[in-house]
């Protein structure tokens, strides 16, 4: 394992560059704002990375929420077969179908999105056990939170020359992100500043509730009217076929950077609460000495 | 070429933030590796 790490950090590195490379001189340039779109080879893959590792967080959230207890475990596993099972039964269904076509998705591609998430949650659950979903959760959200900051950052400096202004006040698709981008950053505030024995439950909880802002966010271009662009895939939007092959390249580029990172931080976390357990039986076991030389002579602890 | 200003203002604030981050996660990480040594000591 302490090998893969430096050769997978050389390969991400040069994928990077290369996907950097693709997107500044091989992709053509666009007709209507010229050189400044490649802006999009960074801004829409860091969107989808860290919607991707809120989704994580998500599921890491539900699931330690409900393995507190064997009942509520139960209840969530049924749960989430229903859902996927019932997801896929209402994209079948002649007027769902119809809506999401004028829409510009595909029902196919729904339904096997949908079926994804069951099967991503068991195998979360297989993979991390126990205390490592909350180590998840935190990683997830950390790395989700740098990947939507730089959505912020890029997104004004990508508008600014293109619409004219910095920021959309009002505007639900840049009000949604940032919503989101405040509701993780009080996610780790309340794990970094609060040593409650509760703070874990709580903060899957308000991780719960913050993942709800993921499909606001997304599906905001759809149904409501922004100053935003369309989506790039499906819902009406359309790009240059060698655009979209660009701008896969730079995401799998992005994705490969950000597993690299959630390791590391997967990595600092487990050593961060190995230390605490330190800490912790140190302190027990001072706190024993402290208590066996405080007993009165002739009497001792069994 | 104003515009390409911007391109590149943003192409250089992404790797600055994940300099940062990345930075962040290096001293946090020389950080505990010495509280370890010194519970180890101990």
């Amino acid at each position: 394992m302490k090998r893969l790490f430096p050769i997978l950090s050389i390969l991400t590195a040069g994928l990077l560059a290369y996907a950097t490379y693709q997107a500044l001189a091989v992709a053509p340039t666009d007709a209507q704002q010229g050189d400044v779109y490649r802006i999009i080879y960074y801004h829409v893959p860091s969107a989808w990375t860290a919607f991707l590792l809120f989704f994580i967080n998500f599921i890491a959230s539900i699931q330690y929420l409900a393995n507190r207890k064997e009942s509520t475990k139960r209840a969530a596993k049924w749960i989430v077969i229903g859902v996927g099972g019932l997801g896929v039964l209402v994209t079948f269904l002649p007027q769902v179908q119809q809506q999401l076509v004028s829409a510009g998705m595909r029902p196919s591609a729904l339904a096997t999105t949908v079926l994804c998430i069951p099967a991503f949650y068991f195998l979360v659950g297989r993979l991390f056990p126990g205390q490592l979903l909350d180590v998840l959760g935190v990683t997830s959200a950390e790395v989700g939170v740098v990947f939507c900051t730089i959505v912020l950052v890029t997104g004004p400096i990508w508008a600014r020359p293109v619409w004219g202004i910095w920021w959309a006040p009002g505007d639900i698709r840049l009000t949604s992100t940032l919503v989101l981008w405040l509701i993780y950053v009080s996610y780790l505030v309340l794990r970094r500043f609060s040593h409650s024995s509760q703070t874990q439950m709580l903060a899957a909880a308000l991780a719960v509730f913050g993942a709800l802002d993921v499909p606001l966010v997304y599906f905001s271009i759809w149904f409501f009217r922004t100053q935003h662009p369309q989506p790039v895939i499906g819902g009406g939007g359309s790009m240059d076929p060698r655009m979209l092959h660009v701008l896969l390249i730079s995401w799998m580029a992005f994705l490969c950077f950000a597993f690299l990172v959630c390791w590391s931080r997967f990595r600092l976390e487990l050593l961060h609460r190995e230390i605490e357990e330190a800490h912790a039986m140190e302190s027990l076991v001072g706190a024993g000495v402290a208590a066996k030389a405080s007993l009165p002579l002739g009497r001792s602890s069994r | 070429m104003n515009a390409v200003k911007f391109l590149v203002a943003a192409y250089i604030a992404t790797w600055l933030i994940h300099g940062v981050y990345l930075g962040s996660l290096v001293r946090r990480f020389g950080r505990l590796r010495q509280q370890l040594n010194e519970v180890k000591k101990k």
